[in-house]
Formats: structure tokens, sequence, C-alpha cells
């Protein structure tokens, strides 16, 4: 089930229509700087097929100029103990 | 209702995103944002300063029944105005690593074994009780932390200091900013900064020397870089011994080698004075010259002792030292060319410029710590930039609570919470407001950090209790210290949150409350006090330092100085602390009004918060009349000091032929005990690592990722190198972080300190490398 974070840039002056197409998109939440062209946005999917399917959607949308990664979260990964830090003692 | 974990993993997503964003696009803002409270409407906010580091921003925490589950800038706080760092914005989920000490252990049988903790706290004041009466009063110690709160460290001094009557009371804060005070006391007679951080609004030139702000105070950095892209005359120029990511923002970088920004710091003054850009009033009216002693050592032998002793010099006097320190001289042993410099002192020296100089372990972990720190203040001293908005020598801080617990609480050997043990005015004082008969303080100071574990070492030490932090991978030259804490009829308490190497050498551990599980309060690098509440309650068995101490001194039968309810305690030990501090210099802000406010500046006189100390529109200490009162030394003046360029304790020779610099990276907080469980960071930044020049790592054949062995006359390390990655050091240096405890890389370090401050040198010794 994982939970991604992107900062997402939009095309010149189509911030606004960004913004909206996002947050009318499945698994997608949206939420938009208040002095830049700049948009947050966090997708949760069910699974990672789900994910890969909206990771597709995402780089056909028009409006959007760049989409990068700052948060990847991986159920799976986490209840294994990876990543903690303490299994390294 | 409670919030699901998976809306908790979406607003940690939502707030790394903003991290992020901020930090690429300074003053960026998202007010729309609401994290969870939207969603849910079921978190409540509750304010508080981060764990962290000393900038102090303000926080607040989301908690959801008894859990904190989000954290936010808090706006309005000044110090950060709603923005926080990467470790800020994931602050919370550091409560919530699966490893937390819920409960006490005591070593039995060679094994640590869970008691209940009242059962643990009768064996360390047992423990204790049979030390002090087989070994004597100074055989027992308390090493606290920069991370105690303020009551953590007064009721520790309190309980040593006051009713045991030993000075064996230290804490971390000597390892990093004991050069800083000695600065201060040495300059200005009065320690902490002069200015603040809204200098920062007001300064056109930055100068970071020594010191990668982008990373280690990012918050501030970011608002220097807003101000730089705001107006049009902001200049940041960074001098360091490494290029880091504060170099590459910065518009100028200048490279020196190690140890010489003492030559450097030298021939600006002698280039301001050359120039005749002298603030002649300025310095008539508020400033002596002074000289030191010189050829003044290194600490390295056990029961090392020096006493500086101060000589009055003229004006022309302190020319003719500066005579030495030519640009052109002084870049061949800098390797800074003499245009920059002059560039420096230009920069310093131009009358319509503010100049703001920041610096933090650079200058302080440094064997001639306290000069560096006294040749900075002579050149904001000998152009009058100094206690005015934007004209600021700053040193910052790298613990929360440095200057709150351990400069202004004063739990260093010598120190009281107001004065010095050895002055019978400031043993009088505490002996009054403490209750004990006169004579309980001992007029002499013990031990400082590296001589309290040397102590340690050779038994005169034997008991020693440790809290909120973890010498076991900070001590320099480690393995003589964990050795002495290791042998057998040494005793060690351990309070923390996490098991730790230091954890591994206790004899009793006990489970501690962390920062927002207990009431408390932080000071941090802008003379700002800050309060927070309990807002979620200790796991387990987990209690508060304070409440610790205050347990273990009721069965010492102390129960006099120590008769507070759980309910009450740490406003009723504010309101007694306070008393120390009354005065226009240092007044403390009451209790009601720190919890009402995001931090409050001392001296907070009549109501108002000090911004600048020492100029009298804004200073009600200032009482000559003057514009400017340096009322902290006998002649109220600042002092100039004549301290020269002296080699580092351990350069490179022929066989051991690189330097090592350590420090820090953003992710990680010290030694990772806490940022190195929260999954984000853990993952970004999951190992330490060896920092190489790639024309070194070319000549040595070495490939980045590659094992390297680093070795110095006190032990070795191996560990992969870095090339061309985050930091590029020059040739001949090598750079590792501290945060990693699979490499510790303090069993390289040299424990050398600076003589009048006891700090020591974390940046400077020799080693070799070794493919591995």
């Amino acid at each position: 089930m994982p939970v991604l974070a992107y900062i997402v840039t939009p095309r010149s002056g189509e911030k606004n229509k960004l913004l909206k197409e996002l947050n009318a998109m499945q698994h997608c939440e949206a939420l938009s700087a208040d002095n830049a062209d700049i948009l947050i946005l966090v997708t949760d999917t069910p699974d990672k097929e789900t994910e890969k399917q909206l990771e597709k959607q995402l780089n056909k949308i028009e409006s959007m100029e760049s989409l990068s990664m700052t948060f990847g979260y991986n159920d799976e990964l986490q209840y294994k103990g990876e990543g903690d830090g303490h299994e390294d003692r | 209702m409670k919030i699901d974990r998976r809306s908790f993993i979406k607003s940690a997503a939502a707030t790394s995103a903003v991290a992020t964003a901020t930090s690429l696009f300074p003053g960026i803002s998202f007010a729309s944002w609401k994290q969870l409270e939207g969603a849910t409407g079921m978190i409540r906010w509750e304010k508080a300063p981060c764990r962290f580091c000393g900038t102090g921003c303000g926080v607040l925490v989301g908690v959801s029944g008894d859990r904190a589950v989000a954290v936010k800038g808090d706006p309005a706080c000044s110090v950060n105005k709603g923005l926080c760092c990467v470790k800020g914005y994931h602050s919370v989920q550091a409560l919530y690593g699966k490893d937390r000490l819920t409960k006490a252990q005591v070593r039995k049988n060679g094994k640590m074994v869970e008691v209940p903790i009242q059962e643990a706290l009768d064996i360390i004041a047992a423990k204790m009780k049979e030390t002090i009466d087989k070994h004597g009063k100074d055989s027992v110690a308390m090493y606290g932390s920069g991370q105690w709160t303020i009551p953590d460290g007064y009721v520790a001094s309190k309980l040593f200091k006051g009713c045991i009557g030993t000075n064996n009371v230290e804490a971390n804060a000597r390892l990093c900013m004991a050069s800083a005070v000695t600065g201060f006391l040495t300059s200005f007679g009065v320690d902490e900064p002069m200015g603040c951080y809204e200098d920062i609004d007001y300064a056109n030139v930055f100068i970071t020397w020594g010191n990668n702000m982008a990373e280690m105070h990012p918050v501030l950095f970011s608002r220097m870089l807003a101000q730089r892209k705001r107006r049009n005359d902001v200049t940041i120029i960074d001098f360091a011994t490494r290029t880091t990511r504060t170099s590459q923002a910065s518009d100028k970088s200048i490279l020196f080698k190690p140890q010489t920004d003492l030559a450097v710091a030298n021939a600006i003054c002698y280039e301001i004075i050359r120039n005749d850009w002298v603030n002649w009033d300025f310095v008539n009216k508020h400033v002596s010259f002074h000289k030191g002693k010189t050829n003044i050592g290194y600490g390295l032998e056990d029961k090392f002792k020096f006493k500086d002793k101060a000589e009055g010099i003229d004006f022309e006097q302190f020319k003719t030292f500066l005579k030495d320190y030519t640009p052109e001289k002084v870049e061949k042993m800098s390797g800074v060319p003499a245009r920059d410099i002059r560039y420096l002192a230009s920069l310093y020296g131009d009358p319509t410029k503010k100049v703001t100089s920041f610096w933090c372990m650079g200058m302080n972990q440094h064997t001639r710590g306290t000069w560096i720190n006294n040749l900075v203040y002579n050149i904001h001293l000998l152009v009058g930039k100094i206690s005015t908005p934007g004209n600021s020598p700053f040193s910052l801080t790298g613990q929360p609570s440095a200057c709150g617990t351990v400069r202004e609480v004063g739990t260093l050997t010598h120190k009281l919470p107001h004065g010095v043990v050895m002055k019978p005015k400031a043993r009088e004082l505490a002996e009054k407001i403490w209750e004990l008969p006169a004579g309980s303080i001992d007029p002499k100071p013990t031990y400082h950090t590296v001589a309290m574990f040397r102590a340690l070492d050779r038994g005169d030490i034997r008991f020693m209790w440790i809290q909120v932090t973890n010498p076991m991978v900070t001590m320099p030259k480690l393995k003589r210290y964990r050795d002495g804490a290791l042998k057998e009829d040494r005793f060690i308490v351990v309070s923390d949150v996490y098991p730790t190497p230091t954890t591994d050498v206790a004899d009793v551990i006990l489970p501690a409350a962390m920062w927002v599980e207990q009431e408390g309060m932080f000071g941090n690098s802008e003379r700002r006090t800050q309060h927070f509440d309990e807002i979620v309650p200790p796991p387990g068995e987990a209690m508060s330092d304070t409440w610790q101490i205050i347990e273990v001194a009721r069965r010492l039968g102390f129960e006099k100085q120590f008769p507070w309810s759980q309910e009450e305690y740490i406003g009723k030990i504010w309101e007694e602390y306070r008393r120390f501090h009354d005065s226009p210099k240092h007044n403390m802000a009451p209790y009601k009004v720190l919890k009402a406010r995001s931090g409050v500046q001392w001296p907070f006189v009549n109501g108002k918060e000090t911004r600048w100390r020492f100029n009298a529109k804004h200073d009600p200490a200032c009482t000559s009349g003057e514009d400017f009162h340096f009322y902290g030394k006998k002649d109220n003046r600042a002092w100039i000091w004549a301290r020269p360029y002296e080699p580092a304790a351990e350069s490179p020779d022929q066989e051991y032929n690189f330097w090592l610099n350590t420090g820090r990276v953003i992710e990680h907080w010290h030694t990772g005990s806490m940022t190195r469980r929260v999954p984000v960071l853990h993952n970004a930044m999951p190992s330490a690592y060896v920092e190489i020049n790639p024309e070194d790592a070319a000549d040595m054949g070495i490939v980045n990722g590659e094992m390297i062995k680093i070795i110095s006359r006190r032990g070795e390390v191996t560990m992969p190198a870095s090339i061309n990655g985050r930091g590029v050091p020059t040739r001949g240096q090598v750079f590792v972080p501290f945060f990693d405890e699979k490499y510790l890389i303090n069993e390289v370090t040299l424990d050398a300190f600076c003589p009048i401050s006891k700090q020591p040198d974390y940046k400077k010794c020799a080693v070799k490398l070794e493919k591995a």
C-alpha cells in the first residue's frame, strides 16, 4: 500500500487547472502553494500495480511541467522492520 | 475517535513534501495546508520548541488521544516563522521507535535485568551513598547535557553541588559550547550573544566562519537566503576548510587550511587598521586592549592545568602585534589568497554595510577556541559593528538547551546558577536559595568533561550518572574512556530513551521521558527561553530526568531541598531558579509568561524582552549614559585581545598525512540515537562515510563506496568512501560525520582541548588512509 509525495510544477499559467485535475483523480490529494507556482501531491494507492497505473496517468497530464518525488512509503518494507535504524547496532 | 495509521503516514508524506519545497524555495507558503485537521477534525495542537538543535524553532505538535501524530512550524514563533527543517518535521516520529526504553534495567550477574523503576532508584541512591562513604564526595559525578531541560540541570546542580557538596557536575555542552562561553567572558565579561536572529533581517553581509549552516542550522540559513532574494544588497561569504552545501549557496567560498583561521582573523584586523577603517569613536569610548599567555599547551596529559593572565596593552602595541599578519604572510600559512583577505577586511570595514558573522563548532571545537572567538570579536569591535540590528558577531549553538541549561543554570564544574563556585558571594547566594548551611558548596572546581572521564578511568571517580547524552559515541579518543567506564569497580547509571553504546556500559538504565512527554524549558542560541507542557504521556515507567533526580535526592535525605509535588514541580523549580537571575542583566520571564508565549528572550525587564544587549536603546542594564555600555567588564569596556596563531595539537606528517575533520549531516542529529529511528531520515542517510578529495582519491586509486581504513595514533575505523558527494574536503583532508554508531570515528580522534575553555578539538587530528 504505497503512499508517495511529490513536488509538482505546473506549466505556465496552469496551476489552478492542474490542481483541479489532480484532485479529481482517484488516489490523489493535491494542495497549492500560496505564493509560488508549486503544488504538493500525495498519492495513496492500494497496491504497487495501481501505483504504476497512476504514475502513467500522471505523466499524461498536459498542464504538468514536472513531478519530483520527496517521500515514499511501502507497508511491506516498513513492517519487516527495515530502515528503523536500530537493527544496525 | 482515533486517527488511523494511514492518515498519519499521509500527513507525514505531505509534511515531507512541504519541508522539501520550503528548503528549495525559501519563503514559500502553504497556508491552506491543514495536515489532518480538515480530514479528521480531532487533532489538538500544542506549542513546543523543536527537540533537536539550538536554533529553537517553535513547533506545533498535533496530538490525537495520547499520541503525537503530526508536527508543523509555529507561525507565532519569531525564530522560524512557521518553517521547520526536515528533522523538525519528522520530530514526533522519534518518540515512537520500536525499541524505546520503557522499563528500568539493572545489571545482575553480568546481565541487564528489568526491574520496577522504584527498585532501580533505590539501588542508585544506595550505591551513591556507599561510594561517598567509601571514597569521599568527589568520587560521585553527574554528566548531563545541553538537551537537559532547564529544570533537569537545575536539580542536578542543586543535588550534587549544594546537597552532596561536590562540583562533579558537567555536561556535554563542554564539548560544543565551552569556547563560546570563554570567548564571551574574556571579551565581554558576560556570556551569550548580544544580538538575536532579527539581525538576519538587517545585515548586508553574512560571513560563516567554519559553519555549514545549510545543514546544521537550515532554518536560519533559509532566512538568510530569503533576505538575499528579497534585497539586492545581501552577500553571503562561506569561510571554511571544506566545500559544503553552504559554500554552494554562498556568493563566495573561501577555503583555509585547518587552524589558520587564527591568522586570517588577525590579518583582517591588520587590513582594517592599515586602511584606517577603525571606528575610532566607538573604540575610544568602548574598547580596551589586552594580551594573554602564549604557548599554552593542549591538555593532552592527565591533570593538565592552565590559567590565563590578562595584561593591558595599548592600541599601538596591538598594531605592532599585528605586523606578523600581513595578508601576504598569512596567505602562505593559510592558503587564502591575500586579495581574499583584503576583500573580507573591506566588507567588515565598509561603514555602509551591516555585517553578521556566524559560527558554531568550527570555531568552538578548536584547541585555540577561546582565542578564535576573541579574534572575531576583535574585528567587529574595531569597526564598531556590534550590538546594533544587523551588526552581530553571533555564536550559534548545537543543542536545544546548551544555553538555557548548561550556560545559564551553570551545569559545569566551576559554575553555579549565578556566578562561579570560586566566588564566596555566588556560593552564599546559592546556599541561601537552596536553604543549605553556609559552607555546603565546595569553593574548588573539580573536573571538566575530559578530565572527568580521565578521573573515571583512573578511579578517582567511581560512580557516574549520565543523563540525555551518549558519551560512548562522542568522547574523543574513545577507547580510553570506554575502557575506563567498563572497569570492574565503576558504577554507571544511564538515563535515556533508546539503547545506545552508552547504555551498553551501564550498571543501571533508567527509562527517560522524552521531549514533550514531560513539562520543561529549553534555552536557545539567542537567549530565548521556551516552555513546553507535557503533551503526551511517557511510555511505560519512563520518568522525566528531573523527577529521577528528585527521587534519588529524597532517598539520600534531602526532602527539604526537593519538596515539590509531581503536579507542580516544574513551575516551582522555575520560580526558585529565577531568583538567581534577579537583575536587569539577566532577569528571566515569570513561569506564567513562559507558558503563554512561544519563547521569551532574557533579560526580561518590566515585561519587555531585550533584543540587543549593551546597546542603551535596547538594554535596560546599560547605565553609563553612553550609546553603548559593556557592563560585563570592570572597566566597562569590551576587550580586544592580541592572540597569536599557534599550530594544532597534532598536524599531518609523513606517516599520518591527512587532517581528519568530523561533524554532522542535515538528516541526523548528533549521535543519531533519535533520528536514526525515524525511517524517513534513516532511509535518506542510512550510513556514515568518509569524504575524500577527488584528487587524493584518484592518487590512491580509491573509488566511491570503497571501504577505507582511517588510522590514527589512537585507533582505526573502516567505512565507505564518498567522493564528490555532499561535501568535498580540500586536498590532504578527510571528513567523517559522527551520527553512525556502526562507525565510531571518535576511536580515532584526539582528546586535545583549548586550555582556557577545556573544549576538545574534533576538527583536527592526523590520520592515514588505507584500502580495507
